[in-house]
């Protein structure tokens, strides 16, 4: 492998590994001082940093979007993405009318590799690993489920406590450090106008609940923003996308990342399943990287736009 | 009753009901993959089971704008013991796949040693111009798999085929011995299984054997 010199260079058609990811992260941040900032919000299991880039034009606390992308290591098209987002958003800040809008008065923070331990697993040793990598005592299977693991719901219907499970919950609420630090950093900013977490694949845009068929208070909104961002989305390659509630739309699922986050008092909580519909799945081949994150990009500016118009 | 198609229980029985019917008209020279679904009602019989009645869309996964409509009528019987009923009618032709099946079925009767490959696709996505038919042949004999161990509570995709044997036959038939990995999405759960299937370009695809494989326990 090449080192690295310039995010110019870099071949974001193709997926790479952890340390090329990091390499690219501090490339960008070094590129763009004025914009770019990396923050450390925790270490993993296996004492892996955890990296946000946050992009910022100046000001303090501003009510700020947050993106996470492979959460779940396993799919690769959304760290992928993530690391696309970062140049995007590096190479439109000024030109492009809309984002230079939402980057007038917000802040965009952006952990591409939020799941380390296992991203490393799935190149190492096991490619279809979702979980985390801790081992809790007492049991030989190894991981938590990330996206089960927040206090929504938490142990309820719609994870396992078979920590053998692609679904274990985990022994409580917050027990991983990956999880740990993004809650830490939510209620440290406490400005945080909407959440997004990205997953593949299944061609989703979804909101909350999970947890409970109760509908959120503000589901005819979130619907309307979903109807808008999915149509956003479309319009480049014809990509076709289903919306609506989590519990609705795919399963029950209890301790969800944007059940949690919705609950804090982040409306605009959206998780997506990118491409495709299960003809590759997780295995999505390298070229369709770069199309996925430029239709997806699509998408996230309207909700970006939606909050920065409807400011809470 | 009318379900919303963008609903979990409406895609579940539809991505079962294309399973069956491309396990049933598919070839290494034509998948079929469930583009869409138009409408969807469920029906709850007593002391049978459920029964959906299904409007569907589907794709030819080797050519994206060749769709053609069908209907498919889904039962679930009481318990899961047994695999669920699928009947579906398809309206209008799908696409030829004689050509492409026959390049396929000369090229591998002509190999000097039997056809062994593995991690189709790979990390990557990557599939070879030649293993795309040994994709879609596994494509195709997954969905008996899918077919015969699907419930409300279940959604299989292929994930990757593990590893392809190609076992020698004295007949005309091609035979191949495939692990794959299959995708529960509701579980989230990876399986491994392993099938055997037949195929000859005049009488379609067949799984003779097949069997569930104990998965890595703790990795």
């Amino acid at each position: 492998r090449q080192l690295l010199l310039s995010t110019s260079t870099f071949d974001y058609a193709t997926y790479h590994s952890l340390d090329e990811i990091y390499a690219f992260m501090d490339l960008l941040v070094a590129e763009n001082p004025n914009l770019v900032s990396k923050l450390e919000i925790g270490r993993s299991t296996e004492n892996r940093p955890l990296y946000v880039l946050k992009f910022s034009r100046g000001g303090t606390n501003r009510p700020a979007v947050w993106i996470d992308t492979g959460i779940h290591s396993r799919e690769w098209v959304t760290q992928a993405s993530g690391v696309w987002f970062a140049k995007k958003i590096v190479l439109d800040h000024e030109n492009d009318e809309g984002l230079a809008s939402v980057l007038d008065k917000m802040d965009i923070f952006l952990e591409i590799v939020t799941n380390p331990d296992g991203f490393v697993f799935t190149h190492t040793q096991n490619r279809m690993w979702r979980k985390t990598r801790s081992r809790h005592s007492g049991s030989l299977c190894v991981g938590v489920d990330p996206n089960r693991n927040w206090d929504a719901g938490f142990g309820g219907p719609g994870a396992s406590g078979n920590p053998c499970s692609e679904t274990y919950h985990g022994p409580y609420a917050n027990s991983e450090p990956e999880v740990k630090a993004i809650v830490d950093f939510v209620k440290n900013h406490g400005n945080i106008k909407a959440f997004v977490s990205i997953h593949s694949y299944s061609q989703l845009l979804l909101y909350p609940y999970g947890y409970t068929s109760t509908p959120v208070p503000d589901q005819k909104e979130l619907h309307q923003i979903s109807e808008k961002a999915v149509a956003a989305l479309s319009s480049l390659y014809g990509t076709s996308y289903k919306y609506g509630s989590i519990i609705t739309t795919i399963y029950q699922a209890s301790g969800g990342t944007i059940d949690w986050t919705y609950n804090q008092g982040i409306k605009y909580s959206f998780t997506f399943e990118l491409r495709d519909t299960g003809r590759y799945g997780f295995l999505l081949p390298a070229k369709q990287i770069v199309p996925t994150a430029e239709e997806t990009w699509l998408a996230l500016k309207v909700i970006m736009q939606h909050a920065l118009d409807h400011l809470y | 009753m009318e379900l919303p198609p963008g609903h979990y229980l409406a895609t579940r029985a539809a991505a079962l009901a294309a399973a069956c019917l491309c396990y049933r008209r598919g070839s290494p020279g034509r998948g079929l993959a469930l583009r869409a679904v138009r409408r969807a009602s469920r029906q709850d019989i007593d002391g049978v089971g459920q029964k959906y009645h299904l409007e569907l869309v589907l794709e030819d996964l080797l050519d994206k704008d060749s769709t053609v409509n069908c209907t498919a009528e889904v039962l679930y019987h009481l318990g899961n013991n047994i695999p669920p009923d699928v009947q579906f009618t398809i309206e209008g032709e799908l696409k030829n796949a004689e050509e492409a099946d026959n390049i396929f079925y000369n090229r591998i009767k002509s190999l000097e040693k039997e056809l062994v490959a593995e991690n189709i696709p790979d990390s990557h996505g990557n599939v070879s111009p030649e293993m795309e038919p040994v994709h879609l042949l596994a494509w195709v004999a997954s969905g008996y798999v899918i077919w015969q161990n699907s419930t409300e509570n279940t959604k299989f995709q292929l994930a990757q085929i593990k590893h392809v044997k190609q076992v020698k036959r004295s007949d005309e038939y091609l035979e191949f011995d495939y692990t794959i990995l299959l995708h529960e999405m509701v579980s989230q759960e990876i399986i491994p299984w392993q099938m055997t299937v037949l195929w000859h370009p005049q009488h379609g695809v067949q799984v003779t054997q097949d069997s569930r494989q104990p998965e890595h326990a703790s990795e």
